[in-house]
């Protein structure tokens, strides 16, 4: 396959584009952050969304979607990262859409993944448990409970769980180290008895929240795939995520990138243009040089996982790991390169510093992703 | 079955039957290489055999015409053939100055009688080619260069110094560049000369490097007679022909960052260092300094696979060759680096046949050459910037 996009993955590209820049560019986050909107998004954007078939991208058609692939997902992640759109996108029609699909009964499937392609269902992955992402190291316990379970634990950094419907719920079910891997992924409804959901205000206005569960009783339908067996099944979700959010932090750096370049054929110092010092010109050379390579790694992890998830996993911690970095350099330049300008919160730089800081953490940062990318080459 | 699939299968089998055992393992040493030319002695039969298979099929120069030497092959399949050669492990049949650089030069701004002179020769790896580009006056500042071509009647008459012209001394021509008109701004006052190494007056002396070998020689011309027709193009116009080639060579040299990535870094250094109960390498930060250059290498491969798509659909912008050779360049330097760390003491040995005459180290510093060889990293840079960026003034 072609290491670039094909002629309908670059309409769908131009079509997101033309919708967020036109409806939801960054003063739409602007707007929502300075007015304390309670929910931190717009419904009605969101709506629109599904209107177009994004919301529904990863759902098969025969639940209400479009049965597009992750390149199709990554695509649309990349430009909601160029507008800093705040959007359930990855949460719902990523993450829970994927899990859904790969592991929901027909019955589960029925119930949940229209709403997800109709823009009516929010739902996100209760998964963190610290301040790091280390999925397989859980607290939260299911036990059983007559032909149902009993949920206690705690979890962070949910994205957009103060508005979810639906939270799906990483939970150990047998010890680490017993038959399977002991995790197990639950149905949950935020609104059951027993669950606390807080809002987190986080440093890029963009919406997570913590999850307390304290005896929350869930059906035996709530379990989502097989019993003890979520790992597997959680790794590929989550690759897939990475993956996507890869995308996003890339569309952030290029925008920056594009802001930035804009800046120093403008801004005059010395009687001259800014852009004609070589001491900055070298600078956005070689941070020019490293977003084309973080494009091509992350457009290759994202083709790989719709090829095949199972051998896409050091792709993709490659893809999310350079895709951190490299944006992380692109903000750091781009703040600095617009000199005093850069540090107020009337320029937008600023912004996507904030969200790019949000991006890296999110489902493993650079280290992170080195270790995994190590551990799999068997070093 | 897709065309390109049984061409696939086709180049497989052929491969298969075709290269050498001893042609399939890695590369140890510079003179595990093939350069061809009147004076090269092979290494080995497989070494011959394996040049002359690959010659005969046109496959040293796969998409040039078949009239020159080439097999015709379309962009994709010459792609194809570079992923089953690297599948089977085969090395290059043929590595020159000719085919990277001089070829597709000639190809675009040579006469028939030139492509049809030079051209099958470089194919068949006959004739061995350097570059006279560099002058010691005349480095990133390549278009100030002072030798000089006078036309007497009908030939040229040429004088002057080059400097770090890779293999002088072994090779049987010079694509040269030249001034032939002093009154010209600098730029436009340039022709781009052929000449035999073996004409009157031309000598070269190599340059011993911190590597301890001489890959490079200053080469000197007193009054060489060149004939009229070895010009290539028109008179003083040979500025844009250099700069087409550099583009070539540019990719040439970006391609080493790919072309060593057969071995796979961490595998060595897993070999070498040692791993931990836990499965992790003992030395962790050079653990982490592994993964993330093996990520950036990745990446690399990507975006050389991407630059390849790109130019298939017509898309791409030829400065885009100062990016790969810049990144490429600063990717291989970090390759050999990591290499010595994950070799320790072993690496340093300079001589004697266990470390096959100090290879690791000496390669190592001959690395360090990538980054100035064919455009400095910041000349590279300052393309990016004026071309690819349109930042003033640069």
């Amino acid at each position: 396959m072609a290491l670039v996009l094909n002629e309908e993955q670059q309409m769908l590209r131009d079509s997101a584009q033309a919708f967020l820049t036109g409806n939801a560019p960054v003063a739409h986050l602007r707007k929502l952050r300075d007015g304390g909107d309670p929910t931190g998004f717009s419904l009605d954007i969101w709506r629109r969304f599904a209107e177009l078939g994004f919301t529904g991208a990863l759902v098969p058609e025969d639940h209400g979607g479009v049965g597009l692939g992750v390149v199709e997902a990554g695509v649309i992640a990349q430009e909601l990262g160029r507008t800093l759109t705040p959007s359930p996108f990855v949460s719902t029609a990523v993450l829970a859409a994927r899990a859904l699909v790969r592991a929901g009964s027909d019955a589960q499937k029925q119930r949940w993944l229209p709403g997800i392609a109709a823009g009516e269902l929010i739902a996100a992955l209760a998964l963190d448990e610290s301040s790091k992402h280390r999925p397989f190291e859980l607290d939260t316990a299911a036990r059983r409970d007559g032909d149902g379970f009993v949920l206690d634990g705690a979890k962070t950094f949910v994205v957009d769980g103060h508005v979810a419907q639906l939270l799906i719920v990483s939970a150990r079910t047998a010890p680490a180290g017993a038959q399977g891997d002991g995790i197990t992924l639950f149905l949950v409804d935020p609104g059951a008895e027993g669950v606390a959901v807080e809002r987190t205000s986080m440093v890029d206005s963009h919406n997570a929240a913590r999850v307390r569960m304290s005896g929350v009783r869930v059906g035996p339908d709530a379990v989502l795939g097989g019993l003890g067996q979520g790992g597997v099944l959680l790794e590929e979700i989550l690759d897939v995520g990475r993956a996507v959010v890869a995308a996003q932090l890339m569309g952030s750096a290029d925008e920056v990138f594009a802001r930035t370049l804009a800046y120093l054929k403008e801004r005059k110092q010395f009687d001259r243009f800014i852009g004609e010092f070589q001491a900055l010109q070298h600078r956005m050379a070689t941070l020019y040089c490293d977003i084309e390579l973080a494009h091509s790694l992350v457009l290759h992890a994202l083709q790989a996982l719709d090829a095949d998830p199972a051998e896409a996993r050091a792709a993709v911690s490659a893809a999310k790991a350079l895709a951190c970095k490299t944006a992380d350099l692109a903000v750091r330049e781009g703040v600095q390169m617009h000199g005093g300008m850069g540090m107020t919160d009337e320029f937008d730089i600023g912004l996507f510093m904030k969200r790019v800081r949000v991006g890296q953490e999110l489902l493993g940062d650079a280290n992170f992703h080195a270790d995994r990318y190590a551990a799999l080459g068997g070093y | 079955m897709t065309d390109l699939d049984s061409f696939r299968r086709e180049t497989r089998a052929w491969l298969e039957a075709n290269c050498p055992p001893e042609m399939r393992r890695p590369v140890t040493s510079d003179n595990d290489a093939c350069w061809g030319g009147r004076r090269f002695k092979f290494q080995s039969d497989a070494q011959r055999v394996w040049m002359q298979r690959m010659a005969e099929r046109g496959w040293t120069v796969p998409t040039w015409p078949r009239a020159y030497g080439g097999a015709e092959l379309s962009k994709e399949q010459a792609q194809v053939l570079r992923q089953e050669m690297r599948a089977l492990g085969c090395r290059s049949p043929l590595d020159s100055f000719g085919i990277w650089m001089l070829g597709p030069a000639l190809l675009k701004y040579g006469s028939e009688a030139q492509k049809l002179e030079h051209l099958p020769k470089i194919a068949r790896g006959e004739i061995r080619w350097c570059q006279g580009y560099s002058e010691p006056n005349a480095g990133s500042d390549l278009a100030s260069l002072q030798t000089r071509a006078e036309l007497q009647g009908d030939h040229f008459v040429v004088s002057g110094q080059k400097i770090w012209t890779s293999y002088a001394d072994k090779a049987d021509w010079i694509f040269c560049l030249v001034r032939t008109d002093f009154g010209a701004k600098k730029h436009t006052g340039i022709s781009f000369l052929l000449f035999d190494m073996e004409s009157e007056g031309v000598s070269t002396r190599p340059i011993m490097l911190i590597s301890g070998r001489s890959p490079f020689c200053e080469t000197f011309f007193d009054n060489v007679k060149v004939p009229a027709g070895n010009l290539v193009g028109e008179p003083n116009g040979g500025w844009t022909i250099a700069k087409y080639l550099l583009t070539h060579e540019r990719e040439m040299i970006g391609g080493i960052g790919d072309r060593a990535a057969a071995k796979p870094l961490g595998r060595f250094a897993a070999q070498a260092v040692g791993l931990a109960d836990d499965g992790r390498l003992r030395d962790g930060a050079l653990r982490t300094d592994i993964a993330r250059f093996e990520i950036d290498e990745l990446a690399f491969r990507c975006l050389m696979e991407r630059t390849g798509d790109r130019a298939r659909r017509g898309q791409g912008d030829p400065a885009f060759s100062s990016a790969l050779k810049y990144y490429g360049a600063e990717l291989n330097k970090r390759r050999w680096e990591l290499m010595m760390s994950v070799a320790g003491a072993d690496g340093l040995e300079w001589e004697g046949e266990r470390s096959h005459e100090g290879a690791l180290a000496r390669t190592w510093l001959r690395t360090k050459g990538n980054s100035i060889e064919g455009g400095t990293s910041e000349v590279q840079l300052n393309i990016v910037a004026k071309r690819l960026l349109g930042l003033p003034g640069a």
